[in-house]
């Protein structure tokens, strides 16, 4: 298996760690992963990408210009992004940050209303998990195990107690997730 | 069983630092290699190793404490990008004439000038050809993943005390900052005193009763001395060149065509190699690992049989010389680049291969 991701919005909405964690569970499951931000002169507020690749073998570039999974966090990178979704692929994203829904038939497009999810559980700051959660839903290729093994890598040992609430926010998220449009290929 | 861990190219140069018992590092922050030095104040290992880690007041003041702590015989290293690595240059050129080990990690940025803060391998000829002035080399190691990051740093100073020279780990922005799966191994501890004398005799560690003095200069006024010393240099490059080019092949057995590439490049060239032979082309790449000494052997071996070479590189045509000087009129060398901090994708590499070899 071979996922080629993307995940893209605001600086602040945890995009880069959404991308760490999920590439620290796949590692936890002896996948090969890589996980490349954009780096340029960004800012807080701007918009924040990063490709993901997980793969079970070698993984040779880990520059991407096309991806299996689009995950779109706001306007901006749901104009940039969808056009570079491949044909099958899928396209998350979070209806809080688009004015435009995304218009590809060729893909599979849902939805994460994960600024509920993160107010339901009363802390903003799982926004990102609720996301990934609705990923994982999608593309189920981890554990839950593996994921959590995830968790506890990625978070620093001070926030320990943040695990147990990250994994309610991925599992709210997994139920939480909406088909809008499936694939017509 | 090795650990693995999560880590960006800059922090397995830092956390690979500490754990393979370097003395000292001495740096000054610059994008886009500013988490190296970031790491290692994170992980305090002054308080673990004893390891120093000093933020300087510049980049000349970083290479000049490295040239000082190298003088006592200690595992020392710095990191910068290329117009920090510009600055230190002259250290550079002092620490190779007074013969002293040390690594210098380049992650590079594109230039020239200030230029931009994205990736670039365009500090190539710097590295290889020299940077600071006079008849010297560093030897060069190029990584191309962040555990060749983590394990070139050891190597690196392995090379530098086995020779008494500067290692230069020549890494991009993408390098430094990709994050991938690290083994790390069991911890190396510091040398002992008694260790340092072992492996650096030469060491200014204090002159005990009978010995001579220990002398770590670079200036020689007396021509014939300087001449002599010229000629030892000549000598340990010789060595090293005959013992230490080491390189990785990716499909060149049956290939028809070849893609020499460094670092990232040879990553996004193996990419585009997987395209070109799914329709039926007999692609493969020759990865330089070491640049200094280049594997001009390996490559005259290769052009002797294959259709054409193509140098793929994030500047505008610098190891290509070396492929071509290598090469020698066996096979036609063509050159892809991009610059500015753009990064070509691998479908960009197999359309300039096809245009290349006038293939479709």
């Amino acid at each position: 298996m071979k996922e080629e991701i993307i995940i893209a919005g605001f600086g602040g909405q945890g995009v880069l760690s959404m991308g760490k964690i999920l590439a620290y569970s796949a590692i936890m499951q002896d996948l090969e992963v890589t996980w490349m931000p954009s780096y340029g002169p960004e800012m807080r507020g701007g918009t924040a990408n990063v490709c993901v690749i997980v793969s079970d073998r070698k993984i040779s570039s880990p520059i991407i210009t096309r991806y299996d999974t689009a995950v779109i966090l706001n306007q901006q990178s749901l104009d940039k992004f969808e056009q570079n979704v491949k044909p099958g692929g899928l396209l998350v994203y979070d209806p809080s940050g688009i004015t435009r829904v995304p218009e590809r038939k060729d893909i599979t497009v849902c939805s994460i209303d994960a600024i509920e999810v993160a107010a339901e559980l009363g802390n903003s700051k799982v926004y990102n998990m609720a996301v990934l959660g609705a990923y994982l839903k999608m593309r189920p290729f981890l554990n839950m195990e593996n994921v959590v093994k995830g968790l506890e890598k990625s978070i620093p040992a001070r926030y320990a107690d943040m695990i147990q609430k990250n994994r309610e926010a991925i599992e709210k998220g997994m139920e939480k997730v909406k088909i809008i449009s499936e694939s017509a290929l | 069983m090795a650990e693995k861990i999560l880590l960006k190219g800059n922090e397995a140069i830092a956390i690979s630092a500490i754990r393979n018992g370097v003395d000292g590092f001495f740096g000054y922050p610059i994008t886009p290699q500013s988490e190296v030095m970031e790491t290692l104040m994170k992980e305090k290992p002054w308080e673990t190793t004893g390891m120093v880690v000093l933020q300087a007041e510049s980049e000349v003041a970083s290479i000049n404490m490295v040239y000082g702590g190298a003088c006592c015989g200690k595992k020392v290293m710095t990191s910068s990008s290329s117009p920090g690595i510009s600055l230190m240059s002259e250290g550079i050129s002092y620490i190779a004439g007074a013969e002293l080990p040390c690594v210098v990690v380049d992650v590079m940025r594109g230039g020239p000038g200030l230029g931009t803060i994205q990736p670039s391998q365009s500090d190539y000829s710097q590295s290889v050809k020299g940077g600071g002035h006079g008849d010297y080399h560093c030897i060069v190691i190029a990584p191309a993943s962040a555990q060749d990051m983590y394990d070139f740093v050891d190597w690196g100073f392995e090379l530098a005390f086995k020779y008494r020279n500067p290692v230069i780990i020549l890494a991009d922005g993408i390098i430094g900052q990709l994050m991938e799966k690290v083994e790390i191994h069991p911890v190396k501890p510091r040398r002992t005193d008694a260790e340092i004398l072992a492996v650096a005799p030469w060491a200014t560690t204090g002159k005990p009763a009978g010995r001579e003095r220990n002398i770590i200069t670079s200036l020689s006024l007396e021509a014939n001395t300087q001449e002599a010393f010229n000629r030892k240099l000549l000598a340990k490059y010789d060595a090293i060149r005959e013992n230490e080019v080491k390189f990785s092949e990716y499909l060149t057995e049956d290939a028809e065509y070849i893609f020499v590439a460094f670092g990232c490049s040879s990553r996004i060239c193996e990419a585009a190699t997987d395209m070109l032979r799914e329709e039926g082309i007999r692609a493969g790449v020759l990865r330089p690992i070491t640049l200094y000494p280049f594997p001009e052997k390996e490559i005259a071996r290769l052009a002797s049989k294959v259709k054409s070479m193509m140098s793929i590189e994030l500047n505008l045509g610098q190891m290509v010389e070396d492929v071509r000087l290598a090469v020698n009129g066996r096979c036609p060398v063509g050159f892809y680049g991009r610059q500015g901090g753009n990064v070509y994708t691998p479908e960009e590499i197999a359309d300039a291969f096809r245009k290349f070899n006038n293939l479709k």
